[in-house]
This record gives C-alpha cells, structure tokens and sequence, in this order.
C-alpha cells in the first residue's frame, strides 16, 4: 500500500510537470498533499495511535486543504489561467521530471538509511519529489506557479521526514507545517503586491534590478 | 533570565503593530534596543551570569553570547537611526527621483513591529540548542525581513522582496533537508534522539559520516543562501539596494553573521565527528568564490549601495576563508568588524541617499563639500572596511592572512591578496570620486545627528583595532575554542 501511495507520487509528480494550467497544478498539488498525509498510517507503528492521527489530520488539513483553497484564491484575484510563457515547454519538463526521478535513485543508493525502513523506495521518491518543485521553481515563469514549485518542494522534505523520522519531538513537525503556512501566505501576499503594481505576474519581466544594463528594461 | 533577549523584543514587537501613539512605538523600539545591547554585552563580557543558562532547548554558549552581542550593537545604533528615517519619512514628499513616480511607503506600525521581531528572531537563533529551532529561527528571519525590504512601495523593492523571498526560502528548504539528513545520520544513538547540540556533543555520541557529511551539504548550500555565498548570492544585491537604509545595515551586518552562526552550529558537530577537513575544504571553494565574485561586481559597480551589498558577499568570503584556514579567531574578530562597519556605510548611504536623492555612483560627487559629516564617515568606512589600518577590520584580516601563509599552501594567501587589492581598488576609487571633486548638486542638508549612529559604529571597530579589552578577548576567544580553537 505504501508503495502504491509512492507511485502515485511520482505519477503527480509528472503530471505537475505536464501541466501548464494553473488550477490544474493546484489540484494535483492537493492530491499530493493528501498522499503523502496519510502516509504515516501505513507505517510500522512505533508511535501512539491518538498523536499518529492528529498529525495525520493536521497535514490533511493544511496540505490538502488550506494551502490549495488559498492558492486558488489567489489564482482568482490575480486572474491567470495558464502559464503562458514557461522556460521549459511541457514535454521537456516531463523529460526533466524522469530524469529528476533518475537523479533521485542515483542519490538514493549512494546515501544508505542506516536503520531499518518500510518502503526502500521512501528516499528516492521524496528526493524526486523535492526535484520537482526545484525544477518547477527555475523553470516557470508565473508567481504563482512559482509558489505552487515551492509547496511541492516542501510536500517532498516533509515527506521525508515524516516517513522516516516520525519519532523525532513533535514540536519540529509542527513548526515545519506552521513555517510552510507562513511562508506561502507572505508570498501570496507578494503575489497580490505584483499583480497590483505591475498588472501581471510573470516573474520573467520583474528585472529592473541587475547590475548591466538596467537601463534599456526598465522602460518597458 | 537569557530568554528575554527573545521574549521581551518578540512582545514590543507584537506590541508595535497595534500602538497607535508614532511617538510611543519609536520610543518602545529604541528602549528595547537599548536594553537588549546592554544585557546581550553584560551576558558576553561577564559571562558567569548565564553561562550555565538552560531551558528546555534554549541556551547560550559562548559562540551565541558573542554573536548576540555584536548584531544586538548594530540594531542599537540601526534603531536610533530608523527612528529619526521614520520622523523624517513621514514629513518628506514620497517620491523617487529616478522613476518620477509617486509611491506610497508601508505603515509604520508594521515596519516597527518587523523590526523588533526580526530582532527577536535573530536572538531566538542564538539562544537555540537544537537544530530544528535553529532553522525555525532562520525561517522567521527571512519572513519578517520580507516587509522591511517592501518599506517603499514601489516596484523596484516589490521586485528585490520577490527574489528574496523565493530565493531564500528555497535555501531554507534545502537547508531543512539537511537537518533531517542530521536526524538519519542521529538514529544509530536509539529512536527519537533529538537534534540538539548538548545531546549531539555528548559523551560517546558516534553520527553516520556519510549522512552528515551530505547534510553539512545542504546546510552549507541552503544558509549560505541566506549568508550571500557566491553563487547564491543573486538575492542580496538587490534586497539591499532596495531596502531602506537601516534595513541593509541590519540585513547585510546582523542577518548574515546569524545565518554564518546557523552554519557554524552544524561544523561544531561535524569537528566533533572527525570531518572538519572536508568541512574546511567546502568552506575555502565557497569563501574564495564569494570574494572573486564581489570583487568582479565591485569594480564595475554603479550604485553604491549595490557596491555595499557586494562588499557583503566580499566579506562572508572572508569569514568562510577564514574557518577554511584555521583561523576561528580571525573570523570572529572579522565577524563583529564586518557588522560594526557595514552598519556604517549603509547609515551613511541612507545620508547620502536622502541628500542627493539618487543611488547611482555618477550623480553623486562632492559629498564632502556639501554633507562634511557623511563625507568624512563614508571615505572613512570605505577606507576600514577594505582593511586599512587602524581599523579593526585590518587587525583581523592580518590574522587571516597570516593563518593563511602558515597552512602550508602559498596560493591561498596569494589569492587572498590579490582579491582584497582589486576590492580595495575598486572600493577606495568610487569612495574617492564620490566624496571628492566639484558637487553634483547645490545644498544640502546638514544633520549631524542621523550620522551619529555611523560614527559610534565606526568608532566601534576603531576600538577594536587598536585596543582589545581583556574580557572581549576572552569572549572572542571562548567562542573560537568552540569552533576548534586557533589553527
């Protein structure tokens, strides 16, 4: 079970990759985000069942209910449909995510978890996952595709953590979940500040600010 | 009683957004600077008072006194001064000279309050024995100093508060990364083993090479985002030309040494654990590359306060450089010289900006005719922060230099020297043209009292080049012995 969530994964992982309308990313940012929380359940048990579901139901709720329902309503205010222009068209993005997911292996099998695990396959999906979000980052060029990157970045360290590392204090956990909240709420807000000044979100036209030849964009 | 360095900044921070009286929020933040230095100093020059301090995951070693000490200096000395930027912002007609556009600037409550808990941030990242705060702390930082770079609503910040944002909470994320490779590497001490310095420097406490190895990585790469390391640098210039002025100078000399800290606090570890050769060599390529990529950006500079935010880059190098070679004292010495200088320049720059209403290096000339004060501190702090003498900076970059000659490899002094000559020639040449020559504009105005803060700042690092007090080298070196001693 647990390795079919994982596939999944990798399946999301792809498809974010292919997308290039906005409100379809956002969705399969929120089925993600709805994988990887219920994945504690299909852990050996090694914690008590009544913390094991809080921390379950609090990542349902902020991963695949919150951050999606806020992204959407940003998606509204700021009115894009679809990334028009990304660096990296679609098929080469997919390409990049199978080559991510390579990557992932690769570095998987050189780090060996030094303890025992339920899924071999944990590290390198998380890792591929977290590729993911990097590459969609550097290859979008819409604000707000770039904070969607930025989530599934966190979706795959959180990923990480809490499948291998779900004994460690809960404090950690919480302030993980808490700091991704803030941080994608101040870049939402951000989102709303550029629409508004520069009546568009295409983070590629943001470059007033270099140190050549400033001049000659600026006017634009 | 350690924790009030955090709990009492984060209160009047959260006090400060809902105050409405101007007068009572800037009186609140420069009484709680006040308080915060004089305490942080006490705490670092006669440390018997909180050396035993430990609460749950909260404590302050040697290494956190000092740094504490020295960001909570500038943020006295940056507080004054944005209390009288704020007096003077409210009075002045908004707007910006180079776009002719009007723009409004945020609410001052909120400035005042991000301040305050961006202080509270930094000493909550001082004060954290365990990793997971440590990054917490470092997330906050990046959160609150979001709004203090958007102060100017106008496009050029929105856009350096955009790439700061994005840029630094990806390095966050990998730096995060890290910390759980830290975990893995933990989990041969039983399940559950916290992340903590106490219970990670432990008696007997093997961690697995590999994954810590993999996780200096990332948190090398993911603070030193965060820190300016070249190449992931790209944020800095920008955030700290658009900044205003007391936000570049509490960015680029309190925020930068935290994140340093953040990454020393995991090099603490890997010494213990043997791998401080392969930590070394990481931070040598990263500390050689930084100040080859300031000096490159330097000369061919033209807007000083971008120069300011290179000279950053320049001098993180510096303190990577330093640890590389052996030399913990140094770079500490450097650390507090660093901060106590930039602090400086960009007060002067703020000055400078105000008077000749551009950033740009060619409108400028003549300050000294026009603002003798500005003109004075600013050549002055060009000239100490490329290491003239008597300055301080000077002393520690002699120390460097000479750990560097006694490693054994002659190219690393060589180039070291070579990069601080062409920064030093480049530096020193705009400070020139700037201050010196026939003045590009009539008048200006002639406030002594927003350059105080510059010239106690600058008197600071005077201080610590000429005289070292006996208490502060302890302090100094008490947090180098921490970091492996002196090579």
């Amino acid at each position: 079970m647990l390795d079919g969530i994982l596939m999944l994964l990798v399946l999301f992982n792809l498809f974010s990759l292919g997308s290039t309308r906005i409100s379809a990313s956002i969705r399969v940012v929120a089925y993600q985000g709805a994988a990887i929380g219920v994945v504690p359940l299909f852990l050996p048990g090694k914690i008590p069942g009544g913390i094991l579901v809080t921390i379950v139901l609090v990542t349902l709720l902020i991963k695949a209910g919150i951050l999606p329902w806020f992204l959407r309503y940003a998606q509204k205010r700021v009115n894009v449909r679809r990334e028009e222009k990304p660096f990296v068209g679609a098929s080469a993005s997919i390409l990049s995510g199978v080559a991510a997911l390579g990557t992932a292996f690769f570095i998987s099998s050189r780090l060996p978890i030094p303890f025992a695990v339920a899924s071999p396959f944990i590290v390198p999906v998380a890792l591929s996952v977290s590729l993911t979000g990097f590459f969609i980052i550097i290859s979008r060029a819409e604000a707000l595709s770039q904070v969607i990157g930025y989530l599934i970045l966190e979706n795959g360290i959180y990923l990480f953590g809490i499948a291998l590392l779900l004994e460690q204090p809960l404090l950690v956990e919480l302030g993980m979940l808490l700091d991704v909240f803030v941080g994608i709420f101040v870049m939402g807000i951000t989102v709303f500040h550029i629409s508004r000044e520069f009546e568009h979100t295409d983070t590629s036209r943001l470059s007033g600010l270099a140190d050549w030849l400033p001049e000659v964009k600026r006017s634009e | 009683m350690a924790i009030l360095l955090f709990l009492a900044p984060f209160a009047a921070g959260l006090a400060a957004f809902v105050i409405k009286s101007d007068r009572f929020r800037r009186r609140l933040l420069f009484s709680v600077a006040c308080a915060h230095a004089v305490f942080s100093l006490y705490l670092c020059l006669f440390p018997s008072g909180g050396e035993d301090y430990r609460w749950l995951w909260f404590g302050l070693d040697a290494l956190g006194r000092y740094f504490t000490a020295v960001f909570s200096l500038l943020f006295l000395c940056a507080s004054f001064y944005a209390v009288i930027y704020l007096k003077e912002e409210k009075s002045r007609p908004r707007e910006k000279k180079e776009e002719g556009l009007l723009f409004n600037n945020a609410p001052e409550a909120a400035f005042t309050g991000c301040l305050l808990v961006f202080l509270a941030s930094m000493s909550l990242l001082a004060l954290s024995r365990h990793f997971g705060l440590i990054w917490i702390a470092m997330e906050a930082t990046t959160l609150v100093s979001a709004p203090l770079i958007y102060f100017h609503r106008q496009r050029s910040s929105l856009e350096a508060t955009w790439k700061y944002l994005l840029i630094c909470s990806v390095g966050i994320a990998l730096a995060l990364f890290g910390n759980l490779f830290l975990a893995v590497s933990a989990s041969g001490q039983g399940p559950g083993t916290e992340i903590s310095i106490d219970r990670l420097l432990g008696p007997g406490v093997r961690l697995d090479p590999l994954w810590l190895k993999a996780g200096f990585i990332f948190v090398l790469v993911g603070y030193g985002t965060k820190m300016g390391l070249a190449p992931m640098h790209t944020w800095l210039p920008d955030a700290h030309s658009e900044a205003p002025s007391v936000a570049s100078a509490l960015l680029s000399g309190a925020l930068l040494n935290c994140a340093f800290l953040a990454i020393l606090r995991f090099y603490q570890l890997c010494l213990a654990n043997g791998l401080g050769p392969f930590c070394r060599e990481l931070f040598l390529i990263f500390g050689i590359l930084s100040m080859a990529v300031a000096a490159v950006f330097i000369i061919g500079q033209s807007d000083y306060k971008r120069l300011l935010a290179y000279s950053s880059v320049e001098h993180m190098g510096i303190l990577c450089f330093a640890v590389a070679v052996g030399t913990a004292y140094g770079s500490m010495l450097q650390a507090a010289n660093h901060s106590f200088l930039k602090g400086a320049l960009f007060i002067c720059a703020g000055n400078i900006l105000a008077g000749f209403r551009s950033k740009k290096i060619a409108d400028v000339r003549g300050i000294a005719h026009i603002m003798p004060w500005a003109g004075v501190l600013w050549f002055a702090g060009i000239l100490a922060i490329c290491g003239m003498p008597p300055f301080g900076a000077f002393l520690s970059e002699w120390i460097i230099l000479k750990a560097a000659f006694s490693f054994g490899n002659l190219w690393l002094p060589a180039v070291y020297l070579f990069l601080l000559g062409v920064i030093f020639i480049g530096m020193t040449g705009t400070g020139i043209r700037m201050t010196f020559g026939v003045p590009s504009i009539p008048g200006g105005k002639k406030s002594f009292l927003s350059l105080l803060p510059a010239l106690l700042l600058l008197l600071l690092s005077l201080f610590l080049g000429i005289y070292m007090p006996a208490a502060l080298d302890v302090a100094v070196s008490g947090a180098a012995a921490l970091l492996g001693g002196q090579g």
